[in-house]
């Protein structure tokens, strides 16, 4: 069989199983510290300080809650469906690290004579150019709706009622966001022509070098050529669709109705301890990266950002990935500022702004989106 | 050869996936079993190279399908189903009956099966999103809209018919 498109197929594996290790170890660092981001920043929204004993400024907070969540006892309940048990926490942790594979963090990096892109799933074809997966977005969209089995069999193999009305409602809840999130992806594709990410990002820089020279200048105003041509200008319906549809999907405060401590204890995972329990919550942090991951690439233009020529080249290299981390923690922070802001929806609110507010919104979207893509075509 | 072992790998497990679907008592392992299956597929669509198809099959079916599912059975607590020594007819006419339909099967793929067309995976890209948006779009429009038509009566037979019981 022949790969037209890989060079090199032991040299793809290699550098694959590098970028994967890299990319986990730095993903899983950025999770610890976000759940201590998150921890000072809602502190200071409460006016009050957060950790601060271990270490300075609380910043080992991380290490020690990871070092506990290791040395727990690993306690499986009584009268669970063990295989799924156990199955359940490392089918979500798995779907949200594939989904954050499809992610590319930047152009590509030259290390020792070699071009490579920065994206796990990403390949140098022989002509130089990078190769990327055609259907990358489809597949962080399936990635998430395999990720439902694993709440959903978490709260129904504990055989507890708290989990399983906990899993109960985070399954209809994602179903029902699924739709809306899905949706609102539309408006991009049908402008960017493509599904693959690289591709997504690549057309949101028009090339405007010259105000004659200009593809799409704002409103046929060429003084506006300064403001990027990131589709979160003409798509910013479908962002905003797409923001509460994906904080739905990851059961984030104000659509924290699947662990609502009130009334559910701590909803799914509440018969999981130790690191079973950590694997939920590293799902859950990993899922927020990868929704912040897809919001820059498809509203904010990727890696691009404002050139630095002075820079010397290591700085020059590295740009591109400063700006996608930049853009990222945005929405991280944004996650953390509302959670410290808003209250909790009541489930019957919460059924019909998915079904009857977002749902025909993302619709109509679409069809205004694709008349004006028929028009100017 | 990567391809090949590949394709047996995960022809392997749809099998194993699709017996352990009858083979299960509980209906929830019956249905992860059919998860298993469908994302097996998939993954065999993807050999062939029908990325589009491949993926609208994990989230569509393995995705939105399996998980309503799934979520029906958690919903009613469906319990383990009863054993039972199953009927005579079944016997008598259901076992010959899949010999014969296996054997005429084997028999056709064995006696003509050159006869058949081959699918070559080459560089042409005939499952990707573009051409099959082509084929959707252009060759086939009548019958595509055809068909989502045909879904949207379903949808709506089932609305009025969990209306009139609620």
């Amino acid at each position: 069989m022949e790969y037209p498109n890989i060079v090199d197929l032991k040299t793809f594996i290699i550098v694959a199983v590098i970028k994967i290790v890299l990319l986990v170890f730095i993903l899983l660092t950025a999770v610890a510290y976000t759940t201590l981001l998150e921890r000072k920043v809602v502190a200071r929204i409460q006016n009050r300080w957060g950790p601060t004993k271990v270490g300075p400024f609380g910043l080992l907070q991380p290490l020690a809650d990871g070092i506990k969540f290791i040395l727990k006892e690993d306690m499986v309940p009584d009268s669970v469906h063990k295989g799924l048990y156990i199955l359940a926490p490392m089918l979500a942790l798995a779907m949200s690290l594939i989904a954050i594979a499809i992610i590319p963090f930047g152009q590509s990096l030259t290390i020792a004579g070699k071009q490579i892109p920065l994206q796990v799933t990403g390949v140098t074809q022989a002509d130089g150019s990078l190769g990327d997966i055609g259907i990358g977005v489809l597949i962080i969209l399936g990635a998430t709706s395999i990720g439902v089995y694993g709440v959903a069999l978490a709260g129904w193999s504990s055989n507890s009622k708290y989990s399983l009305l906990g899993s109960l409602r985070a399954s209809a809840q994602m179903i029902s966001y699924e739709l809306a999130l899905g949706l609102s992806l539309v408006g991009v594709l049908l402008l960017a022509g493509t599904l693959s990410l690289r591709g997504i990002v690549n057309s949101q820089i028009a090339p405007c070098v010259s105000p004659g020279n200009c593809d799409h200048p704002w409103l046929g105003l060429s003084w506006l050529r300064w403001i990027p041509h990131w589709y979160i200008f003409p798509q910013f319906i479908a962002f905003f669709i797409y923001l509460m549809a994906a904080f739905a999907e990851t059961n984030r405060i104000p659509f924290d109705l699947p662990e609502a401590e009130t009334e559910l204890v701590a909803g799914y995972h509440t018969e999981y301890s130790a690191m079973k329990f950590a694997m939920f919550f590293m799902a859950e942090y990993v899922n927020m990266f990868t929704v912040g991951c897809v919001a820059t690439l498809l509203f904010f233009g990727g890696w691009h950002g404002p050139a630095v020529p002075w820079a010397p080249s290591i700085v020059q290299a590295l740009l591109p990935v400063f700006y996608f981390a930049i853009k990222v923690l945005f929405f991280i922070f944004l996650y953390i500022w509302i959670r410290g802001t808003l209250p909790r929806f009541r489930y019957d609110q919460l059924m019909a702004f998915g079904w009857k507010f977002l749902l025909p919104l993302a619709l109509a979207n679409i069809i205004v989106t694709s008349f004006i893509v028929a028009w100017s075509a | 050869m990567i391809h090949q072992i590949l394709f047996i790998v995960f022809g392997l497990i749809c099998v194993a996936g699709a017996i352990n679907l009858l083979a299960q008592r509980h209906p929830i392992n019956s249905a992860l079993s059919l998860v298993v299956v469908m994302s097996s597929l998939a993954l065999i669509y993807l050999l062939l190279g029908a990325e589009f198809v491949a993926a609208i099959q994990v989230i569509v079916y393995a995705g939105a399908i399996m998980v309503l599912f799934v979520f029906v059975i958690m919903l009613l607590n469906a319990g383990a189903e009863e054993r039972t020594r199953g009927s005579h007819i079944a016997l008598l006419v259901g076992v010959p009956g899949v010999i014969v339909l296996a054997s005429v099967i084997g028999w056709t793929l064995i006696n003509s099966g050159h006869e058949f067309g081959k699918v070559t995976i080459s560089a042409t890209n005939f499952g990707d999103t573009h051409n099959i948006a082509g084929l959707l779009f252009k060759n086939f429009l009548l019958p595509f809209e055809l068909t989502s038509v045909l879904i949207l009566i379903a949808i709506m037979g089932a609305v009025v018919l969990g209306r009139r019981s609620g």
